[in-house]
């Protein structure tokens, strides 16, 4: 492929090949810190490919390919070659994840404990673990969270911050200095932009942590606190996890094993403020 | 005097063929032979603990569920249902 | 850390033949380097075979990336052959009452038997073969267990029971797998016509009440598939079988079986397929052809060599179709692409 561009993120290593120039471009930049995937062979590949010879340019549109591919995805315009790359990166960990039991969930850390946070989209799971990683946590990631179902440890994930909409302004209210991509607006999710992951997270990514909390929170309502039974918690769990049928036994005894250690609660925070002081007061009590 | 072909014989996988973790009222099983992951309520669990030990008809794994577990209020044709649905999940087998 | 991305180069000019040199002789593979084993991974992958892949080279000391990326394959193929022998069982349980002979096909057959063909494949829906006779009851005691069927077009599904091979597709509701179930092994319209009931009449028990084709009857059918069903796409994948199935029970009698059922070209050109590709065979003529085919893969996954593919495309459909047929067909996938 014409342009191609590969590095680690955790302990995933991946390779984007492009028909295009200005995605790889973008990806170097942004992703410049961040190590070479592990003895130069990538877990996965990525495409980003023109279904015709000549959609290269004219009206140019990005073909999401790689070793999952799912038959009727929708090709992205160019401009939008970049959130074509993170969702064929995605993709592959979705589809072909098996070290470890893939969870979609955000997570920080801090002493070695980490938070897990997972809900429907629009939680708020995203902006809470940018939130936390503001105020002193370290930031493990804010799309999926791998857990190690032999060590039941958690690893980070800490690829580009995925904002939406309202949360693009709270983002670059509490983080000045980050380096953000471009602004991706009305793509079909809306307004998008990515956020590199602050110095902190990226040294760091490599550290795993004990999982401390479970939490599903809820954005729009007053405050409120309650705990999640042991059954429910599974039940969520298990549909937050793209993997876990694929895993087998394995996954069966990481994922009880966690149910059965990390307490389980559900928060409702009515603004960003209020669901911060909500997680840390719930760690305070652990 | 009764005189009904005697109804099918029920069996479950042979002891280490499930995985079994109480959560609450709820109780995760996985299944070793199939991979699939079950959440069930009672009498599912206590049904499948006696069938892995040796195939039973629906009246003895009736009595025997009284005896053992004490569910009292069990009755055949609510235990027949119970038993369909577990046959479906492939975690009981007819032949 | 400093930043350590890498630039890669633009292309890597290798083809499928590198996976079938790493297959046919493991120790080959110590040669590698990052680039190397990187088109490697992904054309098995693209091919199907990272799992087969991975067996054949346990034990070799390898890179811890790459020993990695073997793990997770071996692991996920014994997932995919615990999942494929459960359909089975379902499918058993549900067909016993018949008393019928029920015979697996492919990949689950070989799972089934425990055969190398097996060893770390990856299966994909559950292939059944029945009499005819006894179809309309197969139909009704697999839709009482809950499969279903996956389309619902009317066009479609008189053209299916018409003309092919097996019933319309169906997915089990729960368990969302499919089965198809077979009553002979090559579509009616194609212009070669096994004889299913001496299939069915050599066919093996396995000793739970299911049933695989004899050895020779696997080498039929897998060639059958090669040659006269696909574009050969795939078609490493189904070559690897033949080669493992040939191992194990060697040929004799395969000749005769074949002719049998009107496939003596087809299985004598996978053997000869299998010894080129496989153990350093000199090829000629339209087989090189064939290799170029099979082997049209580059070290990204993409499937190369364009006008070979299409060529294999129309003869694949010309041989499944009467002309008039196939020329309904194509303008009918025409519009729609």
């Amino acid at each position: 492929m014409r342009h191609a561009f590969a590095l680690r993120i955790g302990p995933i290593g991946f390779r984007i090949g492009s028909d295009w120039r200005a995605p790889i471009d973008q990806l170097r930049s942004l992703y410049r810190d961040y190590p070479a995937p592990q003895d130069g062979v990538a877990d996965y590949t990525v495409r980003l490919f023109a279904r015709r010879p000549w959609r290269r340019w004219l009206r140019p549109s990005v073909e999401i390919g790689g070793d999952y591919m799912l038959p009727e995805a929708a090709p992205l315009p160019l401009r939008h070659g970049l959130l074509a790359a993170e969702m064929a990166m995605n993709l592959q960990m979705a589809l072909g994840a098996r070290r470890h039991l893939l969870l979609h969930a955000s997570a920080v850390e801090r002493d070695g404990r980490a938070v897990l946070m997972t809900g429907v989209s629009g939680a708020g799971k995203s902006t809470l673990a940018t939130l936390l990683a503001a105020r002193g946590w370290r930031f493990m990631g804010d799309e999926f969270v791998l857990l190690d179902p032999a060590t039941g440890l958690l690893h980070a994930f800490p690829r580009l911050i995925s904002l939406k909409n309202a949360a693009i302004p709270a983002a670059e209210a509490a983080w000045p200095d980050a380096r953000m991509g471009p602004l991706m607006a009305a793509t079909p999710k809306g307004d998008i932009r990515h956020m590199v992951p602050d110095a902190r997270a990226i040294a760091a990514m490599d550290r795993p942590a004990t999982p401390a909390l479970l939490l599903f929170p809820r954005y729009g309502d007053a405050a409120a606190v309650r705990p999640v039974p042991p059954a429910e918690a599974f039940v969520r769990m298990t549909q937050a996890s793209t993997n876990y049928v694929a895993l087998g036994e394995p996954g069966f005894t990481a994922m009880t094993r966690l149910i059965a250690q990390v307490p389980a609660v559900a928060i409702d925070y009515p603004d960003g403020a209020s669901g911060v002081a909500q997680v840390e007061a719930l760690c305070a009590a652990l | 005097m009764d005189d009904a072909a005697p109804g099918p014989i029920y069996r479950a996988d042979p002891p280490g063929g499930l995985v079994v973790t109480p959560l609450d009222a709820f109780t995760a099983v996985y299944h070793r032979r199939s991979g699939m992951t079950h959440l069930l309520t009672e009498p599912a669990p206590q049904i499948l603990a006696i069938l892995g030990e040796a195939g039973l008809s629906l009246d003895a794994l009736l009595d025997r569920l009284a005896d053992d577990y004490d569910l009292a209020d069990a009755t055949a044709s609510a235990l027949a249902a119970r038993l369909d649905e577990l046959v479906a999940a492939g975690l009981v087998a007819t032949s | 850390m400093r930043g350590a991305v890498t630039d890669l180069p633009h292309t890597v000019a290798a083809d499928a033949r590198l996976l079938a040199c790493a297959l046919a002789d493991p120790g080959r593979v110590m040669a590698l380097g990052a680039e190397g084993w990187t088109s490697l991974l992904t054309i098995a992958r693209a091919e199907q075979l990272i799992g087969t892949l991975a067996l054949r080279l346990d034990g070799l000391p390898l890179p811890r990336a790459v020993e990695a990326i073997l793990g997770d394959a071996r692991a996920a193929a014994e997932q995919g052959r615990r999942a494929a022998l459960w359909e089975a069982e379902m499918a058993r349980r549900a067909l016993a009452p018949l008393g019928c002979p029920v015979v697996l096909l492919k990949g689950t057959a070989y799972a089934a038997a425990g055969l190398l063909a097996g060893q770390g494949r990856s299966i994909g829906d559950l292939d059944i073969l029945v009499p005819r006779a006894a179809l309309d009851r197969v139909e009704a005691a697999v839709l009482g267990a809950g499969w279903e069927w996956v389309k619902p077009d009317p066009y479609d599904d008189a053209y299916y029971r018409r003309w092919m091979h097996e019933l319309p597709p169906l997915i089990h509701r729960e368990r969302d797998r499919m089965i198809d179930v077979h009553h002979t092994i090559l579509p009616l319209t194609a212009r070669v016509t096994p004889d299913p009931e001496r299939l069915i009449a050599d066919s093996v028990p396995l000793g739970n009440g299911l049933r695989t084709l004899s050895p020779n009857g696997m080498i039929v059918h897998a060639a059958a598939h090669l040659f006269a069903d696909g574009d050969l796409a795939g078609g490493l994948r189904n070559l690897w079988d033949i080669r493992c199935l040939v191992e194990e029970f060697g040929t004799e009698g395969l000749a005769e079986a074949a002719a049998r059922h009107g496939l003596r070209l087809p299985v004598a050109r996978a053997l000869r397929l299998v010894d080129g590709l496989f153990a350093g065979g000199r090829l000629a003529g339209s087989d090189r052809l064939c290799v170029r085919r099979l082997t049209a893969r580059d070290g990204w996954g993409r499937p190369t060599r364009p006008v070979t593919r299409l060529a294999f495309y129309v003869r694949s459909h010309a041989l499944r179709m009467p002309p008039a047929m196939l020329a309904r067909h194509l303008w009918t996938k025409w519009r729609k692409a």
